[in-house]
């Protein structure tokens, strides 16, 4: 059901209107109010909030078919999602009674802070701030590149709370549009993904209320952690779709080519490319699908294979991406077809979430762990 | 506020095909689809009542097969579903299609308003809402465009015309037939899906609406089908050629042996 609704939405919404989104840099707040509308925002957020309960299997098949239309789209809506991961996994009771439903229904959207100029792979570099003050936390600081910045009424912000405990003096705290001293810069230009709005949250002397830090002190880097352990199999999902996207449209455009008389298809040359492309997305879709299926099954290495789903696929999608424009020579470097603006949109699922060579250091430093217990 | 549209099961326009021999529809294999008009009426249907509150029910007559569309229409926001379903109503007409679902309206109880698709893309006719509208004894606008405004009494409309639009208003009960350019129909929700899942489909019979036998189905239809074929192709191409003065000429020219 959530992958005939996440297609329907992809193919009648999106599709029509991604060139144009991009063309614009227009964040698409019409079909995430039809998204919203189909209740998939609900789909990660448990049901007592007003959610559907899905698991990372869910979200990633509802994922893949929106990455298929347009990543950029597909950001903005798994942002919402990543933005309260850390009130899921770290918050108290009344703070998930809150934001949880706004954010299920749709009727809020969320965003996650924790990149700044100078942190962004090292997270420890981190020099946003919060003080208590009395009742009050204020945040001091600048955090860069944020997705759903300027769009989203919620945002959770990592800080730091105490410096001289470093990694264990970082917290994230709740920060909501509106908050005194708080406010996000300009729309930031990018390669792809323009439709995702991208933005800088900047805190002067922001004051917010003492409730709104999530969890305990100085716990927040593990929070951080688990949720871009939980978020990365969906980035992962953007891949498979956007090189699903990209390998239809290649794929179509090979029968119809026709040159020395024939179709392209027919030349062994573009048919290898057509099968390799194909060949690796299915082995991609297996591990995805692997991946998401273990980690609704809470196990321990849940990092180790979010990483490796979200490394792997996304290296495919890139590589895929650039294929389809080889396949379809001029015209794929051209605006009026799609696959152009795939290639631009691939380079960011290898970037963000953390880089894949963040990815990879993850995998093998969860290697080295379990070879030095054997 | 009570809704009630009338929605028809039809085989999906883009994949038929006619028999070559018997000119009629091929329908092995064709996939069944919600008449796309009558989408559009169940989304507006929907949107009123989330606008004034009440109740959306949608009403079919077909086969068993049609219940999909009926629970198409209740994973888009309708509350509840009725189809009408009997062997005695095959191979009816627009005639006694109206009788029939005029029929299954009485069932159903009072209303304040009645919602069908402009036409059916199969049959065409769009003659079934209106029918139904006069033997209900109810005003009826036909092709509305746009609901302008909408009370717990009446409705402001405008109605598409060949060269614009009219504005009329309507008081309840009535009923309307709407065009495409009404609405975008929204694309079903998560718990609309689950809902008509397990939604459970009011069925009436021949019997159970009170119809008489010889008013349905084939007996009631005096429409007689007497042939079916495909129109021949008429239209010849011409390109013409030259400056834009001299193509307007040759245009002129050729149009003249029919005026």
């Amino acid at each position: 059901m959530i992958v005939e609704i996440a297609r329907q939405i992809t193919d009648e919404r999106i599709i029509p209107h991604r060139a144009e989104l991009d063309e614009k840099d227009e964040f698409p707040r019409a079909i995430l109010n039809e998204m919203a509308r189909a209740d998939l925002f609900g789909v990660p957020i448990p049901e007592e909030y007003g959610g559907f309960g899905g698991g990372c299997f869910d979200i990633v098949l509802a994922l893949e078919q929106l990455g298929r239309g347009c990543i950029g789209v597909g950001t903005a809506f798994a942002a919402s999602s990543l933005g309260v991961y850390p009130v899921l996994i770290a918050g108290s009771q009344e703070m998930r009674e809150k934001y949880l439903p706004d954010v299920a229904s749709g009727k809020k959207f969320a965003g996650f802070g924790l990149t700044e100029a100078n942190a962004g792979s090292d997270a420890s570099g981190i020099q946003t701030t919060a003080v208590l003050d009395g009742d009050e936390w204020v945040l001091n600081g600048t955090k860069q590149w944020i997705t759903n910045g300027g769009e989203a009424q919620i945002y959770t912000v990592v800080a730091i709370t105490d410096r001289s405990r470093g990694a264990r003096g970082a917290s994230i705290l709740v920060v909501e549009e509106g908050d005194p001293g708080f406010s996000c810069g300009p729309k930031e230009k990018k390669m792809g993904i323009r439709a995702s709005a991208t933005t800088e949250l900047i805190f002067k002397d922001c004051r917010i209320p003492k409730d709104r830090l999530i969890g305990r002190k100085g716990t927040g880097f593990i929070t951080v952690m688990k949720t871009l352990d939980s978020s990365r199999p969906g980035i992962a999902a953007l891949g498979l779709g956007l090189a699903q996207g990209a390998l239809d449209e290649a794929a179509s455009y090979a029968k119809q080519r026709v040159q020395f008389g024939k179709p392209i298809m027919a030349f062994q040359a573009v048919q290898h490319m057509l099968a390799d492309m194909a060949i690796q997305l299915e082995a991609a879709r297996a591990l995805v699908y692997g991946a998401a299926r273990h980690i609704d099954a809470h196990p321990n290495d849940m990092s180790k294979v979010s990483s490796m789903c979200k490394v792997f696929a996304t290296d495919m999608a890139m590589k895929v991406a650039i294929d389809a424009v080889q396949v379809m020579g001029g015209y794929g470097y051209m605006r009026e077809y799609p696959v152009e603006k795939m290639m631009r949109d691939a380079k960011i699922l290898q970037i963000y979430e953390g880089t894949n060579q963040i990815q990879r250091n993850v995998v093998g430093q969860e290697l080295n762990k379990e070879y030095a217990r054997a | 506020m009570k809704i009630i549209v009338c929605i028809k099961q039809v085989p999906d326009a883009k994949d038929v095909r006619l028999d070559p021999k018997t000119n009629t529809l091929a329908r092995e294999g064709v996939q069944s689809i919600m008449n796309p008009y009558d989408q559009h009426a169940v989304e507006e249907a929907v949107r009123l009542k989330e606008l004034l509150g009440g109740e959306v029910t949608v009403l079919s007559m077909g086969p068993p097969q049609a219940e999909e569309v009926l629970r198409q229409a209740i994973s888009c926001g309708a509350d509840h579903a009725v189809l009408v379903s009997d062997r005695a109503f095959a191979g009816a007409d627009t005639w006694a299609t109206s009788y029939t679902l005029a029929k299954a309206v009485n069932v159903i109880g009072s209303f304040d308003l009645l919602l069908c698709g402009k036409q059916a893309i199969d049959g065409d006719t769009a003659q079934v809402g209106p029918g139904l509208a006069m033997r209900l004894q109810i005003p009826y606008v036909t092709c509305v465009q746009k609901v302008r405004q909408a009370t717990d009494s009446g409705l402001i409309l405008e109605r598409m015309m060949d060269d614009g639009y009219d504005v009329l208003a309507v008081d309840f009960p009535a009923l309307l037939t709407v065009v495409k350019d009404i609405n975008e129909p929204r694309v079903p929700s998560l718990k609309g899906k689950m809902r008509a899942k397990k939604v459970e489909i009011r069925r009436l019979s021949a019997a159970d609406i009170g119809a008489d036998p010889a008013c349905i189905g084939l007996p009631g239809s005096p429409t007689q089908v007497v042939k079916v074929f495909p129109p021949e192709a008429r239209c010849k191409r011409a390109v013409f050629t030259g400056d834009l003065d001299e193509q307007i000429g040759q245009l002129v020219d050729s149009l003249q042996p029919y005026l």
